[in-house]
């Protein structure tokens, strides 16, 4: 980094450093991606379009549950009730959808999302009105959007309209540009609307110095309410990709993608201690650990392994990310 | 705030653990009204049998929250160890219970040189060490174990069998524990530097402490307790499935909220975690007598926690 910088022109040299440091980790997480990748057409070089929409099929769950994450932690936050509300998005629009048209199934789609939003903002509402902090409300909270679901839907439910599923599972455009990978523009045109909006501004002060924030005539509670519908928003996108992509309602989807988008996030630079971080580092990760279990697979490993490799992958990740940081101090 | 309700503040916040008793006797009361003689030695000794475990795997969460961590792997632990234990236990008894303890101390170890050493916060280091805990596990029992193992018969009488028709034995375990950490963290120098650590860790350096020697200890301590209440909880339910503990993983951070220890870390108490366990054990048993299905259940759990961390909250007007 720093020899590039001094190759460089001086202006350019200061921006380029500043953009390193800024960038550094989302361009390191594509090229990690990248690797994988070449290291995956290397172990199977028949790897093809079929495969590739696999894995984003497989990726586009995850990839909105780690959105969902982002936007609550960027607010200083966190909501540990990401993969229940996934799970009660999922299931809600099964049982309103069972047996009806596209047409049908998309006003209904859109009214999961309302529904799961708000049940977001009611997480955050709590958060605001009661003081207890985050990690508190949403555990607990996870158990009631999980309950909920259960109610709605008994036990996986096959039963998602042929037409719905499709929006995700075709490739309309290409083979090489599946519908599952055009979805992720969803994050793009939500987020950074917002992002440029003074709340986007809003949740980021929020989240960086909560004092600081409060001084600049941020409304604090407001802000923290608004992470956390836009995080509710995008685990009801997360939700209805689960239907998309695997046809079936299921209430016990949950559990699986409150862990990996928080992971995902780790993975993607976003800092946990609130205010740091983007859209773009997340959803790589997103495919990053959505890629392993296939690697595996191609590999001829027990993919049983996946879920270890992922935890070791993150601790190696998060103990690199802290070296950094100790050193830096010292 | 008026001056009256200041006082009232005041009295819970110095009787916390008087205020906590009179709501687990509440709740046992609304268990006799639901159900006139309901409560009973029977019921108290099944309690307390239900309690142990949970109070124990609080105890483990209650250092860490002490020293303002968090420790999200408990339950992937606690699963782990009863399943070793079980799966070794043909080999000896004493194996088993061996193996399964150290599950808990090496996943203790690598969270604590995490969060110790290498300064990664606790929520993500835990998490993380539990999806490895956990697939590790899933791979061990593919590979090296052909059938669900079985419980041997002293872990069964350690969690199911009672002394003198009610005293379950696990009360005893869990007695002693209760005593060693209630005195521990009051009594000893270590103690003292987990809520010193949690109140102010620069602080705590600048005064010469090696913090992470002791945040690394704390994190094999909390490690080893989790192991010890998953191997108890093998013993109560009589069998050590892959998914053993992991509906604890909450009950174990609420239990340490609802016993008032900041979940910031610098005060809190065993005793009120212990208190919170059997609040959280007996409204368990109000849910199952009022006979309201599996999802009811867990959405009732959730909004009550909810609200006695907001009661707790706002009574002692942290924040």
């Amino acid at each position: 980094m720093a020899t590039a910088a001094a190759a460089a022109p001086r202006t350019s040299g200061i921006r380029f450093g500043r953009a390193a440091r800024r960038y550094g980790w989302t361009i390191a997480v594509y090229a990690l991606f990248a690797v994988l990748m070449v290291v995956t057409l290397i172990i199977k070089p028949d790897y093809g379009a079929f495969e590739w929409n696999t894995l984003t099929l497989a990726a586009l769950p995850l990839a909105f549950a780690a959105t969902a994450q982002t936007i609550v932690v960027l607010s200083g936050g966190i909501d540990l009730s990401v993969g229940p509300l996934m799970a009660l998005a999922n299931v809600l629009a099964l049982r309103a959808m069972l047996g009806h048209d596209l047409g049908y199934s998309l006003i209904v789609a859109l009214i999961v999302l309302l529904e799961v939003t708000l049940a977001g903002a009611l997480n955050g509402a709590i958060i605001v009105l009661t003081r207890v902090p985050d990690i508190v409300i949403t555990l607990a909270t996870s158990f009631i959007w999980a309950g909920l679901a259960l109610l709605v839907l008994a036990k996986p439910t096959p039963g998602v309209p042929f037409d719905f599923q499709n929006l995700a599972q075709g490739s309309t455009l290409s083979a090489w540009i599946p519908n599952a990978l055009l979805l992720l523009l969803v994050i793009p045109l939500v987020w950074i609307p917002l992002r440029r909006s003074r709340a986007g501004l809003a949740i980021y002060a929020v989240g960086s110095d909560r004092n600081a924030a409060f001084r600049s005539g941020v409304n604090l509670g407001l802000s923290r309410v608004l992470a956390y519908a836009v995080g509710g928003f995008f685990a009801a996108c997360g939700g209805l990709a689960l239907s998309m992509t695997t046809g079936v309602g299921s209430p016990l989807a949950g559990t699986y993608y409150t862990l990996s988008g928080v992971s995902a996030i780790v993975l993607g630079g976003v800092s946990l201690a609130g205010g740091r971080g983007g859209m773009l580092g997340p959803v790589a990760a997103a495919y990053i650990l959505s890629l392993i279990p296939a690697v595996l697979i191609y590999l001829g490993i027990d993919p049983n392994y996946g879920q270890m490799i992922q935890g070791v992958l993150i601790v190696i990740v998060v103990m690199i990310g802290g070296l950094g940081v100790v050193l830096r101090r010292a | 705030m008026s001056s009256r309700a200041a006082a009232t503040a005041r009295i819970v916040q110095q009787n916390s653990i008087i205020v906590l008793i009179a709501l687990l006797v509440a709740l046992a009361g609304l268990i006799e009204v639901i159900r006139p003689g309901a409560v009973n030695a029977n019921w108290v000794s099944n309690i307390l049998e239900f309690a142990a475990p949970l109070g124990i795997l609080a105890a483990g969460q209650t250092l860490v929250v002490i020293t303002g961590g968090i420790d999200l792997s408990v339950a992937n632990v606690a699963t782990a160890a009863a399943y070793i234990m079980a799966s070794q236990a043909p080999f000896g008894v004493t194996r088993g219970i061996v193996a399964g303890l150290l599950v808990g101390v090496v996943v203790g170890l690598v969270n604590g040189v995490g969060v110790a050493v290498f300064r990664v916060q606790p929520l993500i280091m835990t998490l993380a060490m539990g999806l490895v805990v956990t697939g590790t596990l899933n791979v061990y029992s593919q590979a090296a174990v052909r059938s669900v193992p079985g419980v041997p018969a002293v872990i069964h009488t350690l969690g199911s069998g009672t002394v003198l028709e009610y005293v379950p034995v696990s009360l005893f375990l869990w007695a002693v524990l209760a005593a060693v950490l209630i005195i521990g963290l009051r009594g000893t120098g270590f103690g003292r530097l987990l809520y010193a650590l949690g109140d102010n860790q620069e602080a705590t350096r600048l005064a010469g402490v090696r913090g992470w020697q002791v945040l690394l200890t704390n994190y094999m301590a909390c490690g080893l307790l989790s192991a010890v209440a998953g191997i108890v909880l093998a013993g109560t339910v009589n069998a050590a499935d892959l998914s053993l503990a992991n509906i604890l993983l909450l009950p174990s951070v609420a239990a340490v909220v609802i016993g008032g220890t900041s979940i910031f870390g610098g005060s809190g108490s065993y005793s009120g975690t212990a208190v919170g366990a059997l609040i959280l054990t007996v409204l368990n048993s109000v849910l199952t007598l009022l006979d309201v299905p599996d999802a009811v259940k867990q959405v009732l759990y959730g909004a009550i926690i909810v609200l006695l961390a907001a009661a707790y909250t706002r009574v002692l007007g942290r924040d």
